[in-house]
């Protein structure tokens, strides 16, 4: 049950945001939900506000992902909408992009609904769904896109499939511009990659691993920016991991054309050597790259030419990821690691500060999904995260929210942590003490 | 049996492992320990005929996820050899076909009071990943591509007898580099005691990042034939290629095969191995698979002795960590 016009005086901290170009100790006024003030004068506060004290943290627009498998309907041991959403909020997620990989696959009006539906049971992050890109996620036809629109669907993608159907990408991204939606395409080209566990590389060769070349990336992003380039249509492609693709990127942006990319939080700290270890926690999609890959990569996001991080939440449960690394597949949980991951690498990467962080994970892959969001600006739902930026705490999946527990990240020392959420002005998460890993 | 003291048979500090699980992470003197061990097994029982009673009330169970004739007789004769009771277990009709996990069907094992657990997987890692669940030693017994450390000691052990060190010869892997774990246990055991190590083969079989990891790479056998010392001949795994590698067998067998032509420009106190099984006329043709330089059957041989050896030290290891 929500309560009424929640209004709170959050006082004490840093208040990041890129939008307004606001960095600065200063007091956010809510009132009725929405953002009533920043600094606003002691006259017009109301007296029957929430007081909330923020100092020594930051107080920034409530991150935004471009991407979460959410796994329900069909997969529920994997995460339900409910547990996805409350993993969201632990991460400091205000507003997810759910994908369409569910059985069923999210291709028909109704799908959508369910889950609008169902996030609106689970009453926590701000859930908006992907629709399929084509019909049964299959690569065969074109999905009713128009009709996904209708019922409420911000974005078309089959991720974490790709797309191997060139002439149905070109279609797609042609018919798509009629209804101003983004699709998202992961780049990866299957027939070179197929059968791959980990990153092609010396790491791969020595383990006998089958491996998953750079090039297989590399030429699905040649495709589809050449695609995008002749349709003029809205893509964003993501997430990325190659120093092939950063390049590609780079270039194709510098010639004008109107394309955005994200990386996942792991791709930019952890490298194949982790592997070594025949761990499954360690088999995610995109691959754990070389050491070159992870510095282009962890670059391109600080000057911008990666416009934004997505989490690669990709849930599965316990039982799947005990297996070999055959059998084990892909996934990983981490909404609930991707603000501190990122805080803890990036942080000196050239001059990337906090407000790049915020930008990267909220107020970039707002605009670029077209949600609400992303900003603290006046009149918008107090979407909002608050976020101890010297707190350390050690990784432990079998802490989180999320049905999974797999994380590659278990045992990593982290700085930073989410210590509150609130989604239109409602406090949905808040970090318990004793909770707090010191480290 | 013979009867035979324990204290004949020291056991080398050097050697603190429970597992044996890949070549790779062997230091250069736990190599030479194994092989000085099952050298010192083999003279103990005869040449590998005779019974020794160092691991009797001890019990071996070879779980065998892939076929295998040679290796998994091998570590059952051995474990027999040193009076250790064996479980021999095959995937095929068993709770793995019904959908248990390979881990829960070696938990189950092991819990029927085992204290080795001989693994072949065709999954690179899986002996790993038992060795985490597991109380007991684990032993690889081949692991997909990856590796096969008693293969690799075995030949290790099969070119010591004959030229007496490994520092400074020449050997050459030839064949399929790429899905072998014969060629890994080889390239790092080897080069480990000083050989110089040619991985040879077409490209597509071998990858140039060997030469990255200090190795040689050529693709022309006829090439680096009169640099080598030993030849170890490598079967083309079909089973595990998902595309053909190359344009014909016929074709391979007339760039990479060694057989009488190619014998007369080798050295001529050159060995000939091979894993096992061999492909005759494919990487080696019947007269020299059965000629005076091969010593393939001794290879099989040793077999044995290094897996009695591999058996006797890490039990030994791990009777230490345990008390």
């Amino acid at each position: 049950m929500q309560n009424a016009s929640p209004s709170l005086l959050i006082s004490g901290g840093r208040v990041i945001d890129p939008s307004q170009s606001i960095d600065r100790i200063a007091r956010v006024l809510v009132i009725d939900g929405q953002i009533e003030a920043i600094d606003p004068a002691d006259g017009s506060i109301p007296d029957h506000v929430t007081h909330i004290d923020a100092t020594g943290q930051i107080v920034a627009p409530g991150l935004v992902d471009l991407g979460v498998e959410l796994r329900e309907p069909g997969f529920e041991e994997d995460e339900t909408i409910a547990s996805g959403s409350d993993a969201a909020l632990a991460g400091g997620f205000t507003s997810i992009l759910a994908c369409s990989s569910t059985s069923p696959c999210i291709d028909s009006h109704g799908a959508v609904e369910f889950v609008r539906q169902k996030a609106v049971q689970a009453d926590g992050v701000r859930v908006h769904v992907i629709g399929c890109l084509s019909k049964n996620r299959d690569a065969a036809q074109m999905a009713e896109l128009g009709l996904l629109h209708e019922a409420g669907a911000v974005a078309y993608s089959d991720a974490p499939r790709p797309m191997p159907n060139d002439a149905l990408l070109k279609r797609a991204l042609e018919y798509a511009r009629m209804f101003n939606l983004p699709i998202i395409n992961r780049p990866n080209v299957m027939t070179l990659s197929e059968g791959g566990i980990m990153h092609e590389g010396q790491v791969s060769l020595v383990l006998g691993l089958k491996g998953l070349p750079t090039e297989a990336e590399d030429l699905a992003v040649a495709r589809d920016v050449r695609i995008a380039e002749a349709t003029n249509g809205r893509l964003h492609i993501g997430p990325v991991s190659t120093m092939g693709a950063v390049d590609l990127i780079r270039r194709v942006k510098d010639r004008g054309i109107q394309i955005t990319a994200s990386v996942c939080p792991h791709n930019l700290c952890l490298d194949d050597t982790e592997l070594r270890s025949f761990d499954a926690r360690f088999k995610v999609h995109p691959p754990l790259r070389s050491p070159r890959h992870i510095e282009t990569l962890r670059h391109a996001v600080a000057d911008g030419v990666i416009d934004a991080i997505q989490s690669g939440h990709m849930p599965r449960a316990r039982e799947k990821k005990m297996d070999d690394l055959v059998e084990s597949p892909f996934g990983l949980a981490s909404l609930e690691t991707t603000l501190s991951t990122v805080a803890t690498f990036m942080l000196g990467v050239g001059s990337f500060g906090w407000m790049d962080i915020i930008d990267r994970l909220s107020t970039a892959p707002a605009r670029i999904a077209g949600v609400a969001g992303g900003t603290l600006s006046i009149g918008v739902p107090a979407d909002i995260t608050i976020i101890d930026p010297n707190q350390k705490w050690v990784v432990d999946g079998h802490q989180f929210k999320s049905h999974c527990v797999s994380t590659p990240l278990d045992n990593v020392e982290l700085t930073s942590r989410v210590t509150q959420t609130f989604v239109g002005g409602r406090r949905r998460f808040a970090l318990r003490p004793d909770v707090m890993q010191l480290a | 049996m013979v009867d035979t003291d324990q204290a004949e048979l020291t056991f080398p500090s050097v050697w603190t492992r429970p597992d044996l699980l890949d070549m790779e992470g062997l230091s250069a003197d736990e190599i030479r320990a194994l092989l000085d061990t099952a050298q010192k097994l083999k003279e103990m029982t005869g040449g590998c005929r005779n019974k020794i009673s160092l691991l009797t009330g001890k019990t071996c169970a070879n779980l065998f996820f892939e076929n295998s004739t040679r290796t998994r007789n091998s570590f059952s004769l051995a474990a027999r050899r040193m009076g250790a009771d064996t479980v021999e277990f095959s995937s095929s009709g068993s709770s793995v076909t019904k959908g248990e996990t390979f881990v829960d069907t070696a938990k189950t094992i092991e819990a029927m009071g085992v204290d080795w657990v001989v693994t072949r997987h065709a999954v690179p890692g899986t002996p790993h990943l038992l060795s985490r669940e597991l109380a007991c030693s684990v032993i690889n017994a081949g692991d997909g591509p990856h590796d096969h450390p008693t293969q690799g000691l075995l030949d290790m052990l099969t070119i010591l007898q004959h030229r007496g060190s490994i520092e400074g010869l020449t050997v050459a892997l030839v064949g399929d580099i790429a899905h072998s774990r014969t060629a890994r246990a080889n390239i790092w055991g080897l080069s480990k005691l000083g050989a110089h190590v040619i991985v040879c083969g077409p490209p597509t079989l071998v990858s140039p990042r060997w030469s990255e990891l200090g190795f040689e790479v050529a693709h022309s056998l006829d090439e680096i034939l009169p640099r080598c010392d030993v030849l170890n001949l490598l079967r083309i795994q079909f089973e595990r290629q998902s595309a053909r590698p190359f344009p014909s067998v016929h074709e391979y067998a007339a760039l990479y095969a060694m057989n009488r032509a190619r014998m007369k420009r080798a050295k001529d106190n050159i060995l000939i191995m091979a894993p096992g099984p061999i492909n005759r006329g494919v990487e080696i043709t019947p007269e020299v698979a059965d000629g005076p330089h091969s010593v393939i059957l001794e290879q099989v041989t040793n077999g044995i002795a290094v897996r009695m050896a591999a058996l006797w030290l890490t039990a030994g290891a791990k009777s230490n960590l345990t008390t």
